[in-house]
C-alpha cells in the first residue's frame, strides 16, 4: 500500500484522511481537521433535530438570544441548517433586556450584529415594558442579596411573553450538554425528583404557553467555543457542580453524555407529583399556585415587602396575602403591574 | 439538668414550636434548629435528662451534629432503632436464616456486625427464657475478602490485621460465629498461586482505571456469594451506609448507569442467589464513626487502595458537599430512593406468613408496588445489572458497538466501555480470563426469572385447601 505523501510531522485528520489534523475533538478526542470539525458539529446537530422531531415545517421559531456564545452559535447553526436542509422554518431572534446598566449593552450589541449577519429579525423585550421594573430599580429596593431570584423568574417569563408577542410556535435555547449534565446532578443533590424527570427532555413545556427546545442537548460546551474558532478561555467559577463536571471531563470526556443518558434512563414513575397546571389569577400566565411567581415577587416590590416570595417560606406560596392582613386577591395596586397577556 | 421551659434561659428546643422558632426554621434546610441554640444547653433533646455526648465524651463528638443534641444512650438507641426498623420492615432476617456478614474492618461493617450480634444475642436469651423453644435463633457468620493480591503487603502486617479481626469476631459470642478469611483469587481456584496469576492477567486486560476498581468490586460480590452458598448461608448482610450509597448514586449517574441505579440502592437486592440486605442504609458514616468511638468498637485497618479515577473524584466531591451541608448525603439518597425499584428488590419468600405481611405493610407504606414492574429480561454478564431492553447505540453515544454482538452480547454500556478491552479481537481472550462463576451466573440468570414469574401469578394460584377437595 503506497501511502499518499503524508506530512512528516503531524497526523492526518481521522475523518477525511486528507487534510492535516488541526484539533482534538473534545467529545471524542478524535484528531480532525477544521473543515471536518465544522461538518461533524453541524451534522450531529442536524441529526438531533431530525431524530427528535423537534421542528415541523412552516413553524415560527424564536431563538433565545442572550448575546453569549451559545446563542450566537445557535443562531448561526440553525439558520445554516434551515437553509441547507430546508427545514422551512421562520426564524427570529428574541432577546431580553433586564435593564441592568452596562451589563446587557454589549450582548445586545452582539445580538443586533447577529440580526444583520444572519438576516434574522430581532425582537427585544425589556423587563421595564413587561413588569414595570428594571433590575437596577429592583436592586435599589432590595439590595444585592436575593436579586437572582427576581431575575431568574422574570427572565423565564420574559422569554415566554416575548415569544407570545411574536406569535411563535416554539422557543429554542442554547442549553448545552454541560448545562444539562449540571442540572441532572443539581436536581439529585437538591432532592427535586419532579424536575429530575423532566430536565433531560429535549423539548419541555409542551403543555405550557410555549414549548422550549434544546438542540444543543448533546453538544459539548467546549465544542461550541471552538466552533467560531475563538480562543478557549477558562470560564469564571460557576459553582462546585460545574467544577466537578470539568474535572470529570478531564478524566473521561464521555461522562457528560453518560450523565445525560442516566438522566434519560432514570426510572421515575409517571405519577410523580407534577404540580397542577393552572393559571395565575392576576396575569393569566401558567402557574401551579394561585399567583405566578413573577406576580408574587412584583407584589412584594410594589408593597415594599421585598422578601415576599423569596426563600422557602411555605406560608407564602399558597397565600400571597398572608403577611399583611388585607383581603385577598383584590387588584388595588397603585403602582406597577405585570402586563396581562392572552395565552 | 432538668429543663423547665418557663424558666429555662438557654432557649432549648421547647421554644421552637412557637413563632420565635419560625425564623430559625427557615434558616436551615431541614427545619432543625440552629446549633447555636444548643451550644449552651448540654441536655439531650430526646430524654431531656442526660447530658449530651459533647458534654460527656468531648473527644468523640466531632463538633456539632448529633453529638451536641443527644446523650450517648439516646444516640445509640436511635441508631440501633434505624437498624432494627430496616431489618423488620424489610423482613431481612427470619429465625430460620443463616446470615453472613461481610466485614471489611471499617466502621460501617463493624457496626453491622455489632448490631446483628446484639440482635442474635437477644434472640438467644429470649429462647432460653421461653418455655416452648420452638422458635430457632438465626445463625451468623462473618466473612472478610482479602484483596491484597493486587499489591504487596508485608506479611506480618497482614497477619496482625487478621489476628485483630479474628479477635473481634471471637469476642462477639455467645453465640459463636464462624469467620471466613478468603483471598479474592479463590474465585478462580483453591490454589492461591494460580488464582493470583489469573486475577492479575484479568486486571491487566482492563483498559480503564475506574473499570479495574469496579470489576474488583463485582468479583468481591461473587466471592461473598460463593462463601455463602458453599457454607449454607441464606442471607448476605452488607454494612453499606447512606454515605456510601450517595457516592454510588453519583458514580452510577456519571457512568451512564441511570437505568439500573435503583436496583443497587434498596434495602434488599434479591437478584443474587443469596439475597443481599442493607440494614444500615439509613445511617450516615458520620454517626457510624461516632458510635465506634463512643462504644470503643474496634476497627481494623485493612489493605485497600485509595479509590482513584472517577470513583475517587466522586468520593472527594461528596465529602466536600457533606462538609458544606451535613444533610446532603441523605438528600441524595432520598432523591435516588424515589426511582422505581425492580421486582427483585424485595424478599421473594411467601412461606412465612409473618415475613410476608411485614414486607407487605412496608410496601404499602412506601408505595412500592413491585408487581407493577415487569422483571427485566436480562442482566449484564459482568456487573449483573438489569439491562434496559433497548440499549441500542444512537448517534450520540460513543460506545463500542461491536462488543454488543457475540460473546458479550449482554453487557451494559458502562462495562462495555470501561471493563471490556477496546479491540474487538481481544474480546475472545478476555472472555477466557473471566472466572467460571461469573460466566455461570450470566448464563443462569434465568433462575431468578422463574422465581419472579411465580411471584407474579401468585395471586391467581389457588391453594390446595381452597377448592375444598
Amino acid at each position: 500500500m503506497a501511502a499518499a505523501a503524508k506530512p512528516k510531522n503531524g497526523r492526518l485528520c481521522s475523518i477525511c484522511n486528507d487534510r492535516r489534523a488541526a484539533l482534538k475533538r473534545p467529545k471524542t478526542l478524535e484528531q480532525i481537521c477544521r473543515e471536518c470539525f465544522y461538518a461533524v458539529f453541524e451534522d450531529e446537530i442536524h441529526k438531533v433535530i431530525v431524530e427528535n422531531q423537534i421542528f415541523k415545517p412552516g413553524e415560527r421559531i424564536a431563538i433565545g438570544a442572550s448575546g453569549g456564545k451559545d446563542s450566537t452559535v445557535l443562531a448561526y447553526v440553525l439558520s445554516e441548517l434551515n437553509r441547507r436542509h430546508n427545514y422551512g422554518l421562520d426564524l427570529f431572534l428574541l432577546s431580553v433586556d433586564e435593564g441592568i446598566t452596562g451589563y446587557r449593552d454589549d450582548s445586545l450589541e452582539t445580538v443586533k450584529r447577529n440580526e444583520i449577519q444572519y438576516g434574522l429579525p430581532l425582537k427585544v423585550v425589556s423587563y421595564k415594558e413587561l413588569y414595570g421594573w428594571t433590575m437596577d430599580e429592583i436592586v435599589k429596593l432590595i439590595g444585592l442579596k436575593n436579586n437572582c431570584t427576581f431575575c431568574g423568574v422574570f427572565r423565564r417569563q420574559a422569554l415566554d411573553r416575548g415569544a407570545a408577542l411574536l406569535k411563535v410556535d416554539k422557543l429554542v435555547t442554547g442549553h448545552n450538554a454541560d448545562d444539562i449534565a449540571e442540572t441532572v446532578l443539581l436536581n439529585i443533590l437538591r432532592g427535586d425528583i419532579a424536575r429530575l424527570s423532566r430536565c433531560t427532555s429535549i423539548t419541555t413545556g409542551e403543555d405550557g404557553p410555549i414549548p422550549r427546545c434544546k438542540p444543543f442537548k448533546y453538544t459539548y460546551e467546549k465544542e461550541i467555543v471552538i466552533y467560531p474558532f475563538s480562543i478557549y478561555s477558562p470560564n469564571a467559577y460557576r459553582g462546585f457542580v460545574r467544577e466537578f463536571i470539568k474535572d470529570l471531563e478531564r478524566i473521561r470526556p464521555r461522562a457528560i453524555l453518560d450523565i445525560i443518558k442516566s438522566g434519560e434512563d432514570f426510572r421515575i414513575s409517571a405519577s410523580t407529583k407534577m404540580p397542577e397546571q393552572g393559571n395565575c389569577e392576576r396575569c393569566g400566565y401558567i402557574s401551579s399556585q394561585k399567583w405566578c411567581k413573577a406576580c408574587v415577587l412584583l407584589e412584594g416590590l410594589n408593597r415594599g415587602l421585598p422578601k415576599l416570595g423569596i426563600g422557602r417560606s411555605r406560608v407564602l406560596s399558597n397565600e400571597p396575602n398572608k403577611d399583611t392582613k388585607q383581603t385577598n386577591g383584590t387588584k388595588n395596586m397603585q403602582s406597577k403591574q405585570c402586563g396581562t397577556l392572552d395565552f | 439538668m432538668e429543663c423547665n421551659s418557663s424558666t429555662c434561659p438557654s432557649g432549648c428546643y421547647k421554644d421552637s414550636d412557637s413563632g420565635v422558632g419560625q425564623e430559625r426554621q427557615s434558616a436551615s434546610e431541614n427545619g432543625r434548629c440552629d446549633l447555636d441554640l444548643y451550644a449552651n444547653s448540654h441536655v439531650c433533646i430526646k430524654c431531656k435528662v442526660n447530658e449530651t455526648i459533647a458534654a460527656t465524651h468531648p473527644a468523640v463528638a466531632s463538633g456539632g451534629g448529633d453529638g451536641s443534641r443527644f446523650c450517648a444512650d439516646c444516640f445509640r438507641g436511635n441508631l440501633f432503632g434505624k437498624f432494627r426498623f430496616a431489618v423488620t420492615s424489610n423482613a431481612m432476617i427470619s429465625p430460620s436464616d443463616n446470615v453472613l456478614i461481610a466485614f471489611s474492618g471499617g466502621s460501617s461493617s463493624r457496626v453491622a456486625l455489632q448490631f446483628v450480634h446484639e440482635m442474635q444475642h437477644k434472640a438467644q436469651k429470649n429462647l432460653e427464657a421461653s418455655r416452648d423453644k420452638y422458635l430457632p435463633v438465626f445463625g451468623v457468620g462473618v466473612a472478610y475478602i482479602d484483596e491484597s493480591a493486587n499489591f504487596t503487603v508485608p506479611s506480618h502486617d497482614f497477619d496482625r490485621a487478621m489476628d485483630e479481626m479474628k479477635l473481634i469476631v471471637s469476642n462477639l459470642a455467645p453465640p459463636v460465629k464462624q469467620f471466613y478469611i478468603v483471598p479474592i483469587e479463590r474465585i478462580y481456584s483453591s490454589d492461591t498461586g494460580a488464582g493470583r496469576h489469573r486475577l492479575m492477567e484479568l486486571m491487566d486486560a482492563v483498559p480503564d482505571v475506574t473499570g479495574k476498581e469496579d470489576l474488583l468490586e463485582h468479583l468481591r460480590m461473587l466471592s461473598l456469594q460463593k462463601i455463602a452458598v458453599d457454607n449454607g448461608y441464606t442471607k448476605l448482610v452488607l454494612g453499606t451506609c447512606t454515605s456510601r450509597i450517595a457516592c454510588h448514586v453519583l458514580e452510577a449517574t456519571v457512568k451512564g448507569e441511570g437505568y439500573s441505579l435503583a436496583a443497587d440502592i434498596q434495602y434488599v437486592d434479591a437478584r443474587w442467589k443469596i439475597p443481599v440486605v442493607l440494614p444500615l442504609r439509613d445511617c450516615i458514616s458520620q454517626e457510624l464513626n461516632m458510635l465506634c468511638s463512643l462504644d470503643s468498637l474496634k476497627m481494623v485497618e485493612t489493605f485497600q487502595q485509595p479509590r482513584c479515577g472517577i470513583n475517587g473524584l466522586i468520593s472527594s466531591f461528596v465529602k466536600l458537599l457533606q462538609e458544606e451541608n451535613p444533610s446532603r448525603e441523605s438528600t441524595i439518597v432520598r432523591t435516588a430512593g424515589k426511582l422505581k425499584p425492580f421486582s427483585f428488590n424485595k424478599i421473594l419468600e411467601d412461606d412465612d406468613c409473618n415475613v410476608h405481611s411485614a414486607s407487605q405493610r412496608r410496601q404499602k407504606k412506601y408505595n412500592l408496588k413491585p408487581s407493577e414492574s415487569l422483571p427485566p429480561e436480562s442482566f449484564c454478564s459482568i456487573c449483573h445489572s438489569p439491562l434496559k431492553n433497548s440499549d441500542t447505540t444512537s448517534s450520540n453515544s460513543i460506545g463500542n458497538d461491536e462488543a454488543s454482538v457475540g460473546i458479550f452480547a449482554e453487557t451494559c454500556s458502562s462495562c462495555q466501555y470501561q471493563i471490556l478491552p477496546r479491540e474487538p479481537s481481544s474480546l475472545e481472550s478476555f472472555h477466557s480470563l473471566l472466572p467460571q462463576q461469573m460466566i455461570y451466573l450470566a448464563k443462569n440468570s434465568s433462575f431468578y426469572k422463574h422465581e419472579s414469574l411465580r411471584d407474579q401469578i401468585q395471586d391467581c394460584l389457588l391453594s390446595d385447601s381452597e377448592d375444598g377437595t
